[in-house]
């Protein structure tokens, strides 16, 4: 099944970097995975988080606040 | 506690590269590396320590706390008490700031964080204790903490709900003494330890390149500016000092690390430690940037009045440390 992954951030750098490390994993891997970055402040809001960047899979909320590790994320998405 | 950066230094300077003690370029060198060896080892400890402490107190605890507890007034002591702690970041004001709101945390509380947060952290610890020596660091963390309650206080009795941004006042008026679930991530010290690491790493890489820049131009001030060079325009009677340097300083968005070596020769040369650290805190406390964020969910006005009672509050603290330093 394809996994949904939003990455929430407002733009900023950190945020930047967390796409970067998340779009390498999964296309090395040949995930099946859709990525969207969500910086729309009132949708990021729907999901109560206090700090970006943060990672969403299928609607969960998995890593808020910090720039995730490459094998982190592989864990996080297999 | 240090001699031994010292022994090293020397080493390397007077016995390695064999330069004679009385040269300016030796004096300089031997400066510059125990300066720079000194701090980055300060700065490790520093962000270390608080990346433990911010790794089993994450922001969500702070903020269900914070909604959960009636504190009698001790609220916004503890909200900038928690604002140390907790690493900030100007992109995550928004959410942070939205988030407090629906928690049901009043508006001033929420300032009282958004205060200290930025004003006493890691980094700045780090080079406070290398630069100026422990009892000034403690100084600037007590007083930036105090300056976030006392603000957060004084903007909670201006009463400014009707300022927010419409969305806002929504959010507002929904607002509730909610739990958000929270998801503690159940880990041991060993698995805490490397993403700690990590973000460690990820800091320091970061401030390097400012803290040797700004060492490098102190370091080259000290030799070029006569002692006391300053004391003739900027003295502690000079009662303009405090405000002239605290208003230069809110629009700077300066890397507080690149600036705070600079500041400290200031002080060496003569500027008094009360103007030198209100300064600090107009540029580390307040930057336009973080304005234009804010925008999001207040209005100018409100963004004006909390600026200002900020700015305020640190002029009188500038005062106070002459007098009292």
């Amino acid at each position: 099944m394809t996994k949904v992954i939003k990455i929430l951030g407002t733009g900023c750098p950190k945020c930047q970097s967390m796409t970067g490390v998340v779009k390498g994993v999964v296309l090395e891997n040949n995930l099946d995975a859709t990525i969207e970055k969500v910086e729309d402040i009132m949708e990021i809001m729907n999901y109560s988080v206090l700090s970006t960047p943060a990672l969403v899979i299928d609607n969960v909320i998995t890593i808020k606040g910090r720039i995730p590790s490459k094998s982190e994320v592989l864990e996080l998405l297999t | 506690m240090f001699d031994w950066i010292q022994n090293m230094a020397d080493w390397f300077v007077y016995g390695v590269l064999g330069l004679a003690k009385e040269q300016h370029l030796a004096e300089a060198l031997n400066f510059f590396i125990y300066d720079t060896t000194k701090i980055l080892i300060l700065l490790f400890v520093v962000i270390f320590l608080m990346g433990i402490v911010n790794s089993y107190f994450p922001i969500d605890k702070v903020k269900n706390y914070l909604s959960r507890n009636k504190l009698y007034g001790i609220e916004y002591l503890m909200a900038s008490l928690f604002g140390v702690v907790t690493p900030f970041c100007s992109c995550s004001s928004v959410p942070l700031f939205i988030g407090f709101v629906r928690g049901g945390i009043p508006l001033g509380v929420t300032f009282s964080f958004l205060i200290t947060s930025p004003l006493v952290n890691e980094v700045a610890i780090g080079l406070f204790v290398g630069l100026f020596g422990i009892k000034t660091t403690i100084i600037y963390v007590v007083s930036g903490v105090l300056l976030g309650t006392i603000s957060g206080a004084i903007l909670q009795k201006l009463k400014l709900e009707p300022l927010l941004t419409p969305w806002v006042k929504e959010v507002l008026v929904s607002a509730q003494r909610e739990q958000d679930v929270f998801q503690a991530e159940k880990q041991t010290f060993k698995q805490r330890l490397p993403i700690i690491w990590a973000e460690v790493q990820k800091i320091l890489k970061g401030i390097i390149p400012y803290v040797l820049i700004g060492i490098a131009i102190g370091g080259l001030m000290h030799g070029y500016i006569p002692e006391g060079f300053f004391e003739q325009y900027m003295d502690e009677d000079n009662l303009f000092a405090v405000p002239i340097a605290t208003i230069l300083a809110v629009p700077m968005y300066s890397n507080a690390s690149g600036i705070l070596p600079v500041v400290q020769v200031l002080v060496a040369k003569g500027i008094p430690l009360g103007t030198a650290i209100a300064f600090m805190m107009g540029v580390v406390g307040l930057s336009l940037p973080e304005a234009m964020l804010l925008k999001k969910v207040m209005t100018l006005k409100l963004i004006a009045i909390f600026f200002g009672v900020v700015t305020l509050c640190i002029i009188v603290s500038g005062y106070l440390f002459n007098f009292i330093l």
